[in-house]
């Protein structure tokens, strides 16, 4: 295993052109076809026209994209805190796991779209409905990835340590808890592009503000263009949660990077 | 004096006999050898003594219960995750021995056994045959009066398995651990051990104690008659019991 190991950031870099590549020639050709066809604005905005409306909206966007930040950031908190303390109890209780997890599982067929006007009917418009929506979104792809985690864990390690005389505690601590890392991480990076998705469409059912109420205005108003700007803030938001997530990943895992590589 | 001792040990999986009533012993400082067919209940014996599978009948007696022993599975069984100082520590570690004193314990013994240079590696970085000392060192700064190994050689290359013996049995001729080795390589078995004991297929009994009073070192030199007859009396034993005489 003597393969030459190229360096990250040169590696990145590479890997990255062709992906700025199609995203930028998907927005030229999307410019031009508006351009050209000379379609209404009302139906179609150029992104030139979206762009602009970012820069004139400005302060509008900003101050509804801070509601939406504080929904996700504690509606992801909560969710976090709830599944690796439940992932905890389910695997010390297996009698228990075997209870509850098929309410798990129903609790993510509950389509979004109904339940998010009962929670917000049940808990009002301030920040609570929303954290709720946030957290019940993320919270299973954590929850399973650890629960599997904590079950890929290797018996032979598990053996060793029941031979020095280790309790469950310690095994679990030593050895089934940095075993899950990997899949959490896996969890983790799927749940984060559900948090902002959740957190606009709790508030687009009903809130005071943020960047789904943006969303709901500017569709009243037939303003397409300021729906899109919502939009792109929101994919941005997104996409550095996710990029926050892997940076993450790679200072938790960073054992994993020199696996292969001698 | 006697370190470990069996007697009429009997073990049952779900009404198949897997064990029928063992008996053997290792004395202090004394190497001794289970050899036996694949698949004879050579690990379950390990099983046993490490706590692993509850016992059934007959009794198992040993110098100093509460300083048991210290297992060396099959495979390495490091954890990927933790440097190679930290795999070392693990059993003092589990013995609740605070991290600095764990190891400034382990520190004097690296050097012995190669891995000075590589406490700060993770185990993927190793090569086969560093790893498997890794997992040796870990068994050994335990400090259970008895050593308990499983193969731990089985997982290596030829190569890399004849130089592991070679300093294997240099590093046991200094410190003289207490060793219980399990093994299905009879070259090994005569290589390193005082005694060996020789399994039958399931149920396992022991149809064979022979002793090796070949001087050391006996290995890194060409093999001795004695060696070389011993070796073909347990293949011959072995054989028969796998029913494939040649």
């Amino acid at each position: 295993m003597h393969r030459p190991v190229p360096r990250r950031s040169g590696r990145g870099l590479t890997r990255g052109i062709p992906a700025v590549l199609s995203v930028v020639s998907a927005f030229v050709i999307w410019e031009i076809y508006v351009r050209v066809s000379g379609i209404s604005p009302l139906m179609l905005p150029a992104p030139s026209r979206v762009l602009d409306q970012m820069v004139q909206n400005r302060v509008l966007l900003w101050n509804n994209t801070l509601p939406t930040l504080t929904a996700t950031f504690a509606g992801f908190a909560l969710s976090l805190a709830v599944a690796f303390g439940l992932s905890i109890i389910l695997d010390f209780m297996p009698r228990v796991r075997h209870a509850l997890f098929p309410i798990f599982v129903v609790s993510q067929t509950l389509p979004l779209v109904a339940i998010a006007p009962l929670v917000v009917l049940w808990f009002g418009f301030d920040l609570s409905p929303k954290v709720l929506l946030v957290a019940l979104v993320t919270f299973f792809p954590m929850l399973v990835a650890l629960v599997d985690g904590y079950a890929s864990t290797d018996p032979e390690i598990e053996d060793l340590m029941g031979s020095m005389g280790a309790t469950r505690g310690q095994i679990f601590r030593a050895a089934r808890f940095p075993s899950a890392m990997p899949y959490f991480f896996a969890g983790l990076r799927i749940s984060i592009t559900y948090a902002v998705v959740a957190a606009i469409f709790a508030e687009y059912v009903g809130a005071r503000a943020g960047l789904g109420i943006v969303i709901l205005n500017a569709k009243n108003s037939f303003r397409p263009d300021i729906v899109l700007a919502a939009v792109v803030i929101s994919s941005l938001l997104t996409l550095v949660l996710f990029a926050a997530t892997a940076l993450l990943q790679r200072t938790v895992l960073r054992w994993r990077d020199v696996e292969g590589h001698r | 004096m006697t370190a470990l001792s069996l007697n009429d040990v009997s073990v049952t999986f779900g009404g198949i006999p897997v064990l029928d009533r063992i008996n053997l012993h290792v004395e202090q400082g004394e190497f001794v050898s289970i050899l036996g067919p694949s698949g004879a209940g050579k690990s379950t014996i390990f099983r046993l003594l490490t706590g692993a599978q509850p016992q059934q009948t007959g009794t198992i007696s040993c110098a100093g219960r509460e300083n048991g022993f210290a297992f060396m599975p099959q495979r390495d069984a490091l954890m990927p995750w933790r440097r190679i100082i930290d795999n070392l520590t693990l059993g003092l570690e589990v013995q609740g021995i605070p991290r600095k004193d764990a190891r400034a314990k382990v520190a004097p013994l690296l050097g012995d056994f190669g891995l000075a240079d590589f406490t700060a590696h993770y185990p993927a970085q190793l090569s086969g045959g560093m790893r498997q000392r890794a997992a040796l060192l870990r068994t050994i700064v335990q400090g259970r009066s008895i050593q308990l190994l499983d193969e731990p050689f089985g997982a290596l290359d030829a190569l890399t398995r004849t130089q592991m013996q070679t300093w294997f049995e240099h590093r046991w001729r200094t410190a003289r651990w207490t060793t219980l080795l399990v093994t299905h390589d009879v070259r090994e078995a005569v290589a390193l051990s005082d005694r060996i004991y020789v399994l039958s297929r399931r149920p396992a009994r022991v149809i064979a104690e022979i002793n090796v009073p070949i001087p050391r070192p006996r290995l890194g030199r060409p093999p001795s008659a004695q060696a070389y007859e011993i070796e073909t009396q347990l293949l011959e034993t072995l054989l028969q019991q796998t029913g494939e005489t040649s």
